[in-house]
């Protein structure tokens, strides 16, 4: 027996959705040949998506009132689950990612997501260091990822430098940038620090595509060289002065792609490595002292200054070494790579991972990148299903999906503690 | 000189609508303390709704402009402010009392459901409309060059004036203003002397749509081509102006709105048009170098 209350319920959502679908679904406006619009009608779709969302709020308003309610202190089960499974997770992943390549089954195709994931882990991970641990909400992290990849492709081009050589520079310059932005900055707080970065992101990508004579506008740079293996380079002649004729191996295009998948891994776990040291050095520690309660600090005597340009600078060489990858990974850069949109899921891989939790990141970017490849054949409705899942996995893990955190020090027994306790900065 | 007032009306004419939408964000900001990213993409489906508003009427054979563009407007702002309300409905109530960067993904997401909801539904290609309202009055005249002021900026200039001082007077006199502005103040206080704080907020969300569609009509109206993607550099803009203003404030976000359109306009008039949105962050981070809450906005007292 269904409750009036239930069916009302869903009747006025049904109705709400004829409000909102009528106009825009049920009307579409086409442009005739002759150039004017005119109107097609659907009112049969209008229909349908009226009819799922009344089936919709009815399933969910049953559900929900065959539960109850739930106290809301205390971690749920998933919390407890998860924490439980969250020891494995770790090693098991980097596991998996380690021996990848050699798993079988496993082509091109398959290593080109791998990579594709590794780099919105790496960049997740840079990011956490700004976001997650310092607390300072950057929104246009995707310049320094931008920084990083137009300064490999500039150098090559103009100078003819190798990937090997570019690759720190790269990172050097981005974090140059970091501090060159974290200076204005530094009294911001909170949204104002966001629409600064905001901006800063958009100027860069503004100054990308108009000036052309240095980066070639929108056209952007193509013939950006690849990187070579110690020197060796990987071509497919398979001469003795190659990676294949030097290793007496048969010349095959995968060999790079495993190469670029190792150098991604390897740059991740890098990044990995330096965020958990620094974790336990004064430095980390300083960011996370920021990021709970800026006036202690400040009382404390930390260096508030020092402190947040570190962690923007650092940030930013990451996004420089990942933005490099990208360059010569793709061997072609143009300013439609570092849009907006970019730095926003960047910012949700951080956020939806769980705030300053690496495993959390590294699940998310997993969860979004791979979750968004497999949706492939979705076409055009590929990007309202990833906006749909971030909007879901806020509203039903708002804390991100490893809702534990390891505090950096503890009186005694060092324990994992629910997310909730860790601030997340006014920065 | 005849140039300079040319580009003083264009830019108030721009200001204007980037003045309404940042009133959107102000609002919200105000009320609920985080920023809506879904407001631009908002601002967008008002002008999607005005402009099949639009082909409705020149189906039913209503041409003449003044009785279409109110009709539009009507339209707009009913279908808008439902779209609002269910913004807030989906991507912010569940999050309520939850860590600021949660509804902050959560709407980030919302948008992009919003772009592609439209992108899908409505195609991506740009659709073009023709003017409504043509021609102007010459205001003044320097050797060659007439000062246009054309009947559309008038509309513009008047239709902003008048939602605006209709959600004045909504503020400041009548009691849904007045519980909005408790909440502003301390929600759990507003909450705890008897007033529905879901439903202000609401109410804020539905009011910030509904000046978000007057915009988009008036973009609509203005620029005459739409897609789905103007939502984003609109709302950008716009949450600029909101900031550079002083976000919270209600008399800062039209000054910023304002001051933004102008120097966009006058920066493409003697500079660059490529770089009038460069112009534009620019003078948002000088400013907020020097003043770090914005022209009109409160200092914020932080307490241990």
């Amino acid at each position: 027996m269904i409750p009036a209350a239930a069916l009302r319920d869903a009747g006025l959502a049904a109705l709400v959705a004829l409000g909102l679908f009528a106009p825009l679904v049920g009307l579409r406006t086409d442009v005739s040949p002759t150039g004017g619009l005119f109107l097609r009608t659907r009112w049969a779709d209008v229909a349908i998506v009226c009819g799922i969302v009344f089936l919709g709020r009815l399933v969910l308003s049953l559900w929900l009132g065959q539960r109850g309610l739930r106290p809301s202190t205390g971690p749920g089960p998933w919390t407890a689950r998860l924490e439980r499974a969250g020891a494995f997770v770790a090693p098991v992943l980097l596991g998996l990612a380690v021996v990848l390549p050699f798993i079988p089954g496993i082509g091109r195709y398959e290593l080109d997501i791998g990579i594709l994931v590794l780099t919105y882990v790496m960049l997740g991970w840079g990011l956490n260091i700004v976001v997650g641990l310092a607390g300072l909400l950057d929104l246009g992290y995707v310049a320094f990822y931008a920084i990083g990849a137009y300064s490999y492709a500039l150098l090559a081009q103009y100078f003819g430098l190798s990937f090997w050589v570019c690759l720190p520079l790269a990172g050097i310059l981005a974090a140059f940038w970091g501090v060159l932005l974290g200076f204005p900055v530094l009294r911001l707080r909170g949204d104002y620090l966001a629409i600064v970065t905001l901006a800063f992101g958009e100027i860069i990508r503004v100054v990308l595509i108009n000036w052309v004579g240095l980066t070639g506008g929108p056209n952007g740079i193509g013939g950006i060289p690849r990187p070579s293996f110690f020197g060796l380079p990987f071509s497919m002649e398979g001469g003795p002065g190659t990676f294949a004729g030097f290793f007496g191996l048969e010349p095959s295009p995968t060999h790079r792609v495993i190469f670029l998948y190792y150098l991604i891994l390897g740059l991740a776990l890098l990044t990995n490595w330096v965020t958990i040291r620094l974790r336990r050095q004064p430095l980390g520690r300083a960011w996370e002292a920021l990021r709970e309660d800026e006036i202690a600090c400040r009382a404390l005597g930390i260096n508030v200054t020092t402190t947040k340009l570190s962690a923007f600078a650092l940030g930013a060489m990451f996004g420089g070494f990942a933005g490099a990858f990208f360059a010569t990974r793709q061997a072609f850069v143009s300013p439609e790579s570092f849009t907006f949109i970019e730095s926003a899921i960047i910012l949700a891989i951080v956020v939806l991972g769980g705030l300053g939790s690496q495993v959390g990141v590294a699940i998310a970017a997993l969860v979004m990148i791979g979750g968004f490849e497999l949706f492939r054949d979705l076409d055009e409705w590929r990007m309202l299903v990833f906006g749909g899942a971030m909007v879901a996995i806020m509203v039903l893990r708002p804390r991100g999906l490893v809702g534990t955190r390891t505090p950096t020090v503890a009186l005694g027994k060092k324990r994992a503690i629910s997310g909730d306790l860790v601030s997340e900065g006014h920065g | 000189m005849a140039y300079a007032l040319q580009q003083l009306i264009n830019g108030i004419s721009l200001g204007m609508i980037y003045g309404l939408i940042a009133v959107g964000y102000t609002m919200v900001y105000g009320i609920i303390g985080m920023i809506n990213f879904a407001h631009g993409d908002v601002f967008m489906i008002g002008a999607f709704v005005a402009l099949i508003a639009l082909l409705l009427l020149q189906l039913g054979g209503v041409m003449d402009g003044t009785a279409a563009i109110l009709l539009m407007l009507l339209a707009s702002v009913a279908v808008t402010a439902l779209y609002g309300w269910t913004v807030e409905r989906v991507a912010y109530r569940p999050l309520r009392g939850s860590f600021r960067l949660a509804p902050l993904i959560s709407a980030i997401g919302l948008s992009i459901v919003l772009q592609n909801y439209v992108q899908v539904s409505q195609g991506a290609r740009v659709k073009p409309v023709e003017a409504v309202l043509r021609g102007g009055v010459e205001v003044f005249r320097e050797g060659d060059f007439a000062v246009q002021l054309s009947y559309m900026q008038m509309l513009i200039i008047g239709t902003t004036l008048a939602a605006l001082a209709a959600f004045t007077i909504l503020v400041t006199r009548t009691p849904l203003g007045r519980a909005m502005r408790a909440c502003e103040q301390d929600r759990k206080m507003a909450a705890l002397l008897g007033i529905d704080t879901d439903r202000t907020i609401s109410l804020t969300f539905v009011i910030g749509a509904a000046l978000a569609a007057v915009a988009g009509t008036m973009y609509l109206l203005r620029y005459g081509v739409i897609d789905f993607y103007i939502g984003f550099l609109a709302g950008v803009k716009a949450f600029t102006a909101a900031v550079l203003g002083g976000i919270g404030s209600l008399p800062g976000a039209v000054l910023g709105g304002l001051l933004i359109g102008l120097i966009e306009t006058f920066w493409s008039a003697y500079f660059s048009v490529q770089y009038k949105d460069v112009a534009a962050f620019s003078i948002l981070v000088l400013t907020l170098i020097f003043l770090p809450t914005g022209l009109l906005g409160r200092q914020e007292v932080e307490k241990v």
